[in-house]
């Protein structure tokens, strides 16, 4: 119930090139998240994959069955919009229903089916209203409550917390990480947040210009990023990437370091820098170093205090060191 | 709205610039309002003045009336401007959702060619209209009327109506396609409900100018029983004399039934002409 494949899919818009040739295999009850920057054709994934827009060429599979030419609706999928995409004349208990009155449910199915997702939402309250007299956390409930509803083989999230406040959005995704536990459905999310992505996912895609960059847990890919996108994607703030040869290092093309991953010294160290700007955010310090190589991001924890302006050296945590060649692979070993 | 830097002198100039504009669209129906009230002789003597009691006439009214046909006329009228406005949105929605919503070759080129009639009078076509409708036996029916009308105010209708469409919002769209919702329901129950103002646009813009026509009707419908309002009207005005109460008060009347429509129309009419400015 609820697997997924996706053999060599192809989209073109007339001469452009979304998607290249994506391969991908979902297991039943996983969460998988894809992520990448704006343009990289999740997105479009999410839509060929939900029927709303065709691949040019390649297949898909759900649940070991090809559904390249099934409808939407008669896929087993359900979809929430980032911007809800509630129907705006209709009450939220027939926003819900709508899918299963469409498939020819009973009245009674109908209720009891809308009643659990709305219990599940604690939508209860609010059946009755139309989609203007809520608010937008609320309506996003609604959207995903529609999802719910449909009980489908699989969810898929088109950025649904992109419309939501900051702490709604906390909220929200909470709600959804729950939901997932409840249902043990299989999910697919879209998201440009790499919070979001390293919070929910059992296993994250990385996109990057219609292909796939990596496959993996979120702990894999902090760990164990396979190319210096998907290193440089993930984490924040940002892996520090630097010019092997101003560096004096032969044999790699960039050295990638983590913020956190470099220690500072007011005396001795392997790097020297000059304070640009401290960031204190409580919890971490994040210090800007304008060094001989170009500038360094170095995160420490706790609260430190360093004068701008001020000298410092910065040495990089043995091991935690990562080597990129030419085409941006990383070097193992 | 008003911004606090708007200075009373600027504000009075627009509120003088558009009342006197409202003062010369009103002109002509006041004058034509307040002289089918009059008896001919004082239409002539005094056509500017109000009716007193001594100058007060219905005459013309009872014209009209009294000539039977004018129900008939009305009913004309009526008919072939709600069957027009009617398919006008019908197809002119359907035409504008197909090229708002699908891809396929040639979308542009078939919106500019259906947005073509707008510029091109189809007046121009009356002679083979006319050899038309011969061939087709439709002269002096009402059909005749509505095929022209809806002809006639279609490109207006898919040009405004397309823009209006391409902001409904595909999310909405493609949730009702998960839901299980043909293309039909979503364009009937989705689409459609969402552009209603424009649709009241559209319906005012296409109404006016049919129910004010008098070059088809006089070419395809002349026979008694099809005449509109308009035609009906020219009854009362010959070569050598002009039965002007008689004209004056079938005027009026004709304003009636239009004002009403519009009436109906307005309250979206504007709510369609100002979403389209602030967006």
């Amino acid at each position: 119930m609820g697997s997924l494949k996706i053999e060599n899919i192809r989209k073109s818009f007339g001469h452009v090139d979304v998607l290249k040739g994506i391969d991908l295999e979902v297991k039943d009850g996983e969460f998988v998240i894809f992520v990448g920057p704006s343009g990289c054709g999740k997105s479009t994934l999410l839509r060929v994959i939900a029927g709303l827009e065709d691949a040019t060429s390649g297949d898909i599979l759900i649940d070991g069955k090809k559904v390249n030419n099934t409808p939407p609706a008669k896929r087993g999928i359900a979809m929430v919009f980032q911007t809800y995409a509630l129907y705006p004349h209709l009450s939220v208990r027939d926003n819900m229903g709508l899918g299963l009155k469409q498939a020819g449910k009973p009245a009674d199915e109908i209720k009891e089916r809308t009643g659990i997702a709305s219990s599940m939402l604690s939508l209860d309250e609010y059946l009755e209203r139309r989609p203007a007299e809520l608010s937008g956390g609320q309506r996003q409930r609604v959207a995903i409550g529609r999802a719910i509803v449909r009980e489908p083989q699989l969810f898929l999230f088109d950025e649904p917390l992109s419309n939501l406040d900051a702490a709604l959005r906390v909220n929200t995704r909470l709600e959804i990480a729950r939901l997932h536990r409840q249902l043990k459905a299989t999910m697919i999310y879209v998201t440009h947040d790499q919070v979001e992505a390293m919070t929910l996912a059992d296993k994250i895609v990385v996109l990057n210009k219609g292909k796939i960059e990596q496959v993996g847990s979120p702990m894999e890919l902090y760990n164990a990023p396979q190319t210096i996108f998907v290193a440089g994607f993930i984490g924040s703030p940002q892996m520090n990437l630097i010019d092997a040869a101003k560096l004096g290092q032969s044999g790699a093309k960039t050295i990638g370091i983590r913020p956190e991953h470099i220690q500072v010294s007011k005396t001795s160290g392997e790097w020297k820098g000059s304070v640009i700007h401290v960031e204190h955010l409580g919890a971490d310090t994040i210090i800007y170093l304008q060094t001989d190589f170009g500038p360094l991001t170095v995160r420490l924890f706790g609260e430190h205090n360093y004068d701008v302006d001020g000298v410092l050296y910065a040495t990089p945590d043995a091991g935690r060191t990562y080597r990129f060649d030419n085409d941006g692979q990383v070097i193992k070993g | 709205m008003a911004k606090p830097t708007a200075s009373p002198l600027r504000t009075g100039l627009v509120h003088l610039a558009l009342g006197t504009y409202t003062l010369i669209a009103l002109f002509p129906v006041f004058l034509t309002v307040i002289n089918s009230f009059k008896d001919r002789a004082s239409i002539f003597r005094d056509p500017l003045g109000l009716p007193t009691p001594s100058t007060f006439s219905l005459v013309g009214y009872n014209t009209v009336l009294g000539q039977g046909d004018f129900v008939l006329y009305f009913q004309n009228s009526f008919i072939v401007t709600a069957v027009s406005i009617f398919f006008v949105l019908l197809f002119g929605a359907m035409a504008a959702f197909a090229l708002s919503e699908y891809r396929f070759k040639g979308n542009t080129m078939m919106g500019l060619y259906l947005a073509l009639g707008i510029m091109i009078p189809i007046r121009l076509g009356t002679v083979a209209i006319l050899q038309g409708m011969v061939a087709a036996g439709l002269v002096n029916t009402l059909t005749a009327l509505i095929l022209v009308y809806t002809a006639q105010g279609l490109p207006l209708a898919v040009f405004i109506l397309t823009e209006f469409m391409r902001t409904v919002s595909d999310d909405l769209k493609n949730a009702g396609r998960i839901d299980g919702l043909s293309e039909y329901s979503i364009f009937f129950r989705l689409v459609l409900p969402l552009v209603r103002p424009a649709m009241a646009t559209v319906a005012v813009f296409t109404m006016i100018p049919i129910w004010n026509d008098l070059w088809f009707p006089l070419i395809l419908a002349p026979s008694d029983a099809t005449k509109t309002v308009t035609l009906g009207s020219q009854v009362f005005i010959g070569q050598f004399v002009t039965n002007w109460n008689a004209v004056l008060a079938a005027l009026t009347l004709a304003i009636l039934p239009v004002l009403v429509l519009y009436l109906v129309f307005s309250r979206q009419l504007i709510r369609g002409i100002t979403s389209g400015a602030v967006k």
